[in-house]
């Protein structure tokens, strides 16, 4: 990277709802900046315009549903000198993965008037499952603060500072009431990684757990107390692990322990 | 020292000679359901007539049977985010022809005013004193703020079932200096607050507000109503005997408590962001797009995260038991060693804004009688 000529930028979809992508377009005020500082190559969501490869920094959104992903994420990697998963899809599967805990035959048969039409896999899987990624930038959607310092650090070849503590973290860093505590309102907040900035428990909401697993999450301790001391009902426990990140391994065995839980009972 | 009387429909005079003399006054305020420190510019901003219940995990507001302005108990803040800020730039650089030039960041110090500071809160202050200002590694930031506070302390007259100040030696009495010492009593149709001042702009403002002399009677009335809660905190559930926790600490690194205590720890690091004397912070650099400039933030940090024991290769402490059994550890042995005395003051924060309700005193008690 650096001079001369700047590092080129491209940015890949795979299943996803490109709201991802878009915080790129959102930066608005940074993005003169961006375009100065590097190439972008390849965006199709901003620009016809496609330089071929290979590219410096590759932003991937979304995760692999088919068998053409599968292959077409392969050769992404290979163009790719650093590639950067970003989004709850990319990093997680995403809200598609809901079917990871169901069947997508049954799926496609109520959903569409053709099912024949429809060729997906039985999973929706992370980038990570298929290649190396360099660095998982998580949240549903994106923090768009959090993508300009990735993609400053990968220019610049420090680290990002992104931690991947507890939103807990957030809402004491800004002041806010425990929702949890003061409230007695389920919240994702002690098992779910920082970035939002705490948004939902600063308006008086539970933390709904897009940003995903923190670093260490204990998943088991959060759905004891849920239920033992705040009265949540299973159900509400499982939505709630299964919402943008279901297929995230504690989201997901938590989820599963639940369901088998139920099943006994 | 000589104490008055300030009837407490005169509270408000106090509140406005504080600000007179330039100080940005900070105090309790119900907000979001829960009694927080907020600037407060009179006293009918005060959380009169309301408590709180506290369980290990659980808080509630509730309203009291009488009109008191300082009858609630910790709360979720505590005065360390006017002291040492929770988020800080430390310097900024920016790329220069042959070399970097750094700039550090000085603040101008705000003067602030703390409102309500509990005895619990006013050695939670002293002991991030000893970090902070004493210490070889001085952070000016906290210095500078700290060498403008006037503080008004009140006496504690209620506690909650997750106090433990006497086994921590903390209070409920104020034990220790402050500009201002107020108890509030209420007694009959009678309510007004004792107050005394510790310092010479402590009386400065004493002579400003309309005090009379008190009376052998209400001296007695005052003492009694904090006697009143230093027996009610020592027949409470928390109550128990801290003179060995080092050695009983120091004795037991391999505790099977500490994997007790792992299953249910989030590692959120909610206990050490509520706790009034948890000091640690990190710093975070950064650049911008064109990295001709770059910035260095303080932020407080946590021993609960994995970054925080992080060297080359991963974190020293991977898993949630060491984790704990480092927080624990130096709260209240290692302390003694590094600073000269506990890291805890009892407050009971760390229990009530727990989201699983563990609780340090249990834990203690739980590391006892595990003990071979």
């Amino acid at each position: 990277m650096g001079k001369p000529g700047k590092p080129k930028l491209a940015v890949w979809k795979f299943a996803s709802c490109d709201g991802c992508q878009l915080s790129l377009l959102d930066c608005e005020d940074e993005l003169l900046q961006l375009a100065d500082a590097i190439d972008i190559a390849y965006f199709m969501e901003a620009s016809s315009r496609q330089v071929k490869g290979p590219y410096d920094l590759s932003l991937v959104e979304g995760s692999i549903t088919t068998a053409e992903d599968e292959v077409r994420i392969r050769e992404v990697r290979e163009q790719s000198r650093a590639l950067v998963t970003i989004g709850a899809c990319a990093t997680a599967g995403g809200i598609q993965a809901l079917r990871n805990f169901g069947d997508v035959k049954e799926f496609t048969a109520v959903v569409y008037a053709r099912p024949e039409y429809i060729n997906t896999l039985e999973t929706s899987t992370p980038i990570s499952a298929h290649v190396p990624v360099d660095f998982e930038l998580q949240g549903c959607p994106i923090n768009k603060r959090q993508l300009l310092e990735v993609i400053s650090a990968f220019l610049h070849r420090r680290p990002p500072q992104v931690p991947a503590h507890s939103v807990c973290i957030e809402c004491k860093l800004r002041g806010n009431v425990c929702v949890w505590v003061a409230h007695g309102t389920p919240c994702m907040g002690p098992v779910t990684h920082a970035g939002c900035g705490a948004v939902c428990p600063a308006y008086n909401r539970g933390c709904y757990g897009c940003y995903g697993p923190k670093e260490n999450p204990n998943t088991a301790s959060l759905s004891h107390w849920w239920q033992e001391e705040l009265g949540t009902d299973r159900v509400t426990l499982v939505e709630n692990l299964r919402n943008f990140n279901a297929a995230a391994p504690a989201f997901a065995a938590e989820s599963r322990r639940q369901e088998a839980d139920d099943g006994k009972e | 020292m000589q104490s008055f009387i300030l009837e407490a429909c005169h509270l408000d005079q106090l509140i406005q000679a504080i600000r007179q003399h330039g100080f940005q006054l900070v105090g309790p305020r119900l907000q979001d359901g829960a009694i927080l420190y907020c600037e407060i510019t009179a006293a009918d901003q005060l959380p009169r007539g309301w408590t709180d219940e506290q369980e290990k995990g659980r808080y509630r507001v509730r309203r009291r049977e009488d009109d008191a302005f300082f009858g609630y108990n910790a709360g979720p803040h505590s005065w360390k985010k006017f002291l040492q800020q929770p988020r800080r730039p430390v310097w900024r650089a920016q790329k220069a022809a042959h070399a970097m030039q750094i700039e550090a960041v000085v603040e101008d110090a705000p003067a602030m005013a703390f409102l309500g500071v509990r005895s619990c809160e006013l050695h939670a202050i002293a002991i991030q004193d000893r970090v902070f200002v004493d210490n070889r590694f001085r952070n000016e930031s906290y210095a500078g703020r700290r060498e403008k506070l006037f503080i008004a302390a009140v006496e504690c007259a209620t506690a909650a079932p997750t106090c433990f100040c006497t086994s921590m030696n903390t209070g409920p009495e104020v034990s220790l200096p402050a500009d201002l010492v107020m108890t509030e009593v209420i007694h009959d149709t009678e309510h007004y607050f004792l107050i005394r001042a510790g310092s010479a702009r402590g009386e400065d403002i004493l002579h400003q507000i309309p005090v009379e002399a008190a009376t052998a009677r209400q001296l007695r009335q005052a003492a009694a109503a904090v006697e009143r809660v230093r027996q009610q905190v020592e027949a409470g559930p928390r109550s128990f005997d801290s003179s060995d926790l080092k050695a009983l600490l120091y004795r037991n690194f391999e505790s099977p408590a500490w994997d007790q205590v792992a299953e249910r720890c989030l590692s959120c690091a909610n206990c050490t962001m509520a706790c009034p004397t948890c000091f640690c912070s990190t710093v975070e650099d950064t650049t911008d797009l064109s990295g001709d400039h770059a910035e260095r933030w303080e932020r407080w940090d946590s021993c609960f995260t994995a970054d925080f024991s992080h060297l080359t290769g991963g974190p020293v402490r991977a898993d949630t038991r060491s984790r704990y059994r480092q927080w624990i550890t130096h709260k209240l042995a290692t302390w003694h060693d590094q600073f000269g005395t506990s890291g805890c003051v009892g407050c009971g924060r760390c229990i009530a804004w727990c989201p699983v309700g563990i609780d340090i005193t249990e834990e203690v008690e739980r590391v006892r009688r595990l003990e071979g």
